[in-house]
């Protein structure tokens, strides 16, 4: 479980004279965030299993102006997005791929406009891409039988219409695949998309997360699946907030078939 | 011969349908008061949206119950309407059901027959309507922006719909001949024994029915202007002019795009006189405060609605008490608008400024800070509404011309200003994960 990460950065392949056939955007939440850190760290762990050509942008990398944007804020937004397009290009990139799907939705939808194409993919996509082409070989794992429900992140499902990739992924472990009620197109919001996840909620009877930790609950699980960082953050409080922290744990899908792998 | 009541009939059709077409002419105006907004991109898919959301009805089946309704509703007016034609001929040249005297028996039998069963399915569908609405009271159609006017629109649309349904049938059951005929009156012969077999007080009924049938398929549809019922109508522009890029892209704003290029450019003079071009431009305003600042196409979008409440039914915000609706929205933003028409009728052509705007005066910014984006409104709607679109464009006027975001957003993005993260970081740790 110790063994060291290998996270090479753009400069020191360019340096180097190497190109890396896809590039892993970290995204803030994934950077300087306690529980999103250790989904960035599952994902490298499964990127060093596949053998797989990566690097990051590292303290070149920065926001990606999604926050701005949904927050009314299109100047700032898209300075982030021109500066980011910048380093990218520059740096020649072809291929992306995120743990973030507000990164995701931006990288892949808002970009292009602004001068700054790519293939984009959510890691779900890009793991069941690597399980497709057996670079990542999924033995037996200790979530055989567990019930898993799987919560949609909008911008990964809604916004742009994904939903199948992480329930591909999450069925290689031969665990109970779940859904909620309000699942796929009709899955309810975690509550921090939009900028929510910065404020407070306006006046109501509840808050949104605790909502959607009752939906996750009524399924009966072992563990609540996601794959963002902000529902991570969300659905976490969420059961803590219903005393159910000590026997369901949320894990983002990384981490369930990284430590499937015991990676 | 008498031509009184022809006459009579022409004056009322055209009044009819002139005042109709005035209305229209109105609508367009109100709608041409967005701003321009270029939609002609892969018509082919426009085409398939029309075809399969608004005429093959494809999101209102998600919600099985009322989907089933609807269509039944939906199928009988546009095939009921067909009989209109034949009213309008026997109307204007004093003729007696046309369509049975040149069509073969069978064939107009036929046709009567299906318009009497489609009509009483449409009446059972329409009590059932509004059994949902009164006595049910299913909660989407409770909200507190349903009280007054939106609830009283609701039930008169389907009383009108039960009335006309009904002199529909009597007109039959009461015309002796076609009674007599016996080809056709499949629901209507059931009725025929309630009004007695006097002649000529059937007569008379009959064309009490008649008149009063045709008369009120007028004012029906001059009432849909006034109407959330408009949707029978927009519904079809509004589902070919709808989003085809994924819901999760939002438009990039070109006049920020100018500017935040002119500042990067290291060889730009920031003193240099504004290009040719750029001078007859007015001095962009950011975002929507009022109605005229949103797209034609969210004004389109708001005349469309017809207040069924699908779209707050999913909201998250919504659903757990925030004051937050996005059927208000589109509410608000076509009340908005009607009343800067009236505005523009009542000063000569021209908007005479009334103090008043869509930001404040009906949309509040706590509602529009509630919304977490999630585009479950947007899914929602059965004929591809985006409320969505106006919530961002108000908290962009919001933060970019009042600088009026909630102080953590402020917060935020000065982070995200000065350090490239939500939080206060310094960049310089963004690898950090990798050795902690």
């Amino acid at each position: 479980m110790s063994e060291q990460l290998i996270v090479p950065t753009m400069a020191e392949m360019m340096a180097e004279g190497k190109t890396p056939d896809i590039l892993f955007w970290v995204g803030s939440a994934g950077s300087y965030d306690d529980r999103a850190k250790k989904i960035t760290k599952a994902f490298v762990k499964i990127l060093n299993k596949a053998n797989v050509n990566f690097a990051v942008l590292g303290t070149e990398e920065s926001a990606t102006g999604d926050l701005a944007k949904r927050s009314g804020n299109e100047f700032l937004f898209q300075m982030q997005a021109i500066m980011n397009i910048e380093v990218l290009n520059g740096y020649e990139v072809k291929k992306i791929v995120t743990c973030d799907p507000h990164s995701f939705n931006c990288l892949k939808n808002e970009y292009p406009g602004l001068g700054g194409k790519y293939e984009v993919l959510h890691h779900t996509q890009f793991i069941k891409e690597l399980i497709n082409t057996k670079q990542l070989e999924i033995k037996d794992s200790d979530y055989k039988g567990k019930r898993i429900t799987f919560h949609d992140p909008c911008y990964l499902g809604r916004a742009n219409s994904e939903y199948e990739a992480p329930r591909d992924v999450l069925n290689t472990l031969n665990a109970t695949l779940l859904e909620m009620k309000r699942s796929k197109s009709t899955a309810l919001c975690c509550g921090a998309g939009g900028a929510q996840m910065f404020k407070e909620p306006e006046k109501g009877d509840k808050d949104i997360n605790e909502l959607r930790t009752e939906d996750a609950l009524k399924t009966n699980p072992d563990i609540i699946a996601t794959g963002c960082p902000y529902c991570m953050t969300m659905m976490s409080d969420g059961v803590k907030v219903k005393e159910k922290e000590n026997e369901i744990k949320v894990m983002d899908v990384a981490e369930l078939i990284a430590s499937s792998q015991n990676l | 011969m008498n031509y009184l009541p022809n006459i009579l009939f022409a004056i009322i059709l055209i009044a009819g349908i002139g005042f109709f077409a005035k209305n229209i002419q109105k609508l367009f105006r109100n709608i041409k008061l967005g701003k321009d907004k270029e939609i002609n991109d892969n018509k082919p898919q426009r085409w398939k949206n029309m075809a399969m959301i608004a005429l093959g009805q494809s999101k209102m089946v998600k919600r099985p119950v009322s989907g089933f309704f609807h269509i039944i509703v939906y199928v009988g007016f546009v095939i009921i309407n067909i009989e209109v034609l034949e009213i309008i001929i026997d109307g204007l040249f004093g003729t007696h059901r046309i369509g049975h005297q040149i069509l073969p028996e069978s064939v107009y039998g036929f046709l009567i027959g299906t318009f009497e069963i489609l009509a009483t399915l449409v009446f059972i569908a329409v009590v059932i309507f509004w059994i949902r609405r009164n006595v049910i009271k299913l909660k989407r159609f409770m909200s507190a922006e349903m009280k007054g006017w939106p609830k009283n629109d609701g039930n008169f649309i389907l009383y009108f719909e039960m009335v006309l349904m009904t002199l529909f049938l009597v007109m039959n059951a009461t015309d002796s001949s076609f009674q007599a005929a016996n080809s056709g009156n499949i629901i209507s012969q059931f009725i025929s024994p309630l009004f007695g077999d006097n002649l000529e007080t059937l007569h008379i009924i009959e064309r009490a029915a008649w008149w009063l049938h045709i008369t009120g398929i007028l004012v029906f549809l001059n009432y849909l202007y006034y109407s959330k019922h408009l949707h029978i109508l927009l519904a079809f522009p509004n589902t070919y002019f709808g989003k085809l890029t994924p819901k999760g892209q939002f438009p990039n704003n070109d006049v920020v795009t100018k500017e935040v290029m002119l500042m990067m450019d290291p060889d730009a003079d920031p003193y240099a006189a504004p290009a040719e071009t750029d001078t007859e431009e007015v001095p962009a305003k950011f975002g929507a405060s009022d109605v005229q600042d949103l797209s034609w196409l969210n004004l389109l979008n708001a005349y469309s609605c017809t207040e069924c409440g699908r779209c707050t039914s999913e909201c998250p915000a919504n659903l757990t008490g925030k004051k937050l609706s996005p059927r208000k929205i589109m509410m608000d933003t076509r009340d908005r608008l009607e009343e800067v028409g009236k505005n523009i009728d009542a000063n000569k052509g021209v908007f005479v400024d009334d103090g008043k705007q869509l930001l404040n005066d009906y949309i509040t910014p706590e509602e529009l800070w509630a919304c977490t984006s999630c585009n479950a409104c947007v899914e929602a709607c059965p004929i591809s509404i985006d409320p969505l679109n106006i919530i961002m464009e108000m908290r962009s006027y919001l933060v970019m011309e009042e600088s009026a975001a909630p102080m953590e957003l402020n917060n935020m993005m000065t982070n995200i200003e000065n350090n490239g993260a939500p939080w206060p970081y310094n960049q310089m740790d963004r690898l950090n994960w990798k050795d902690e």
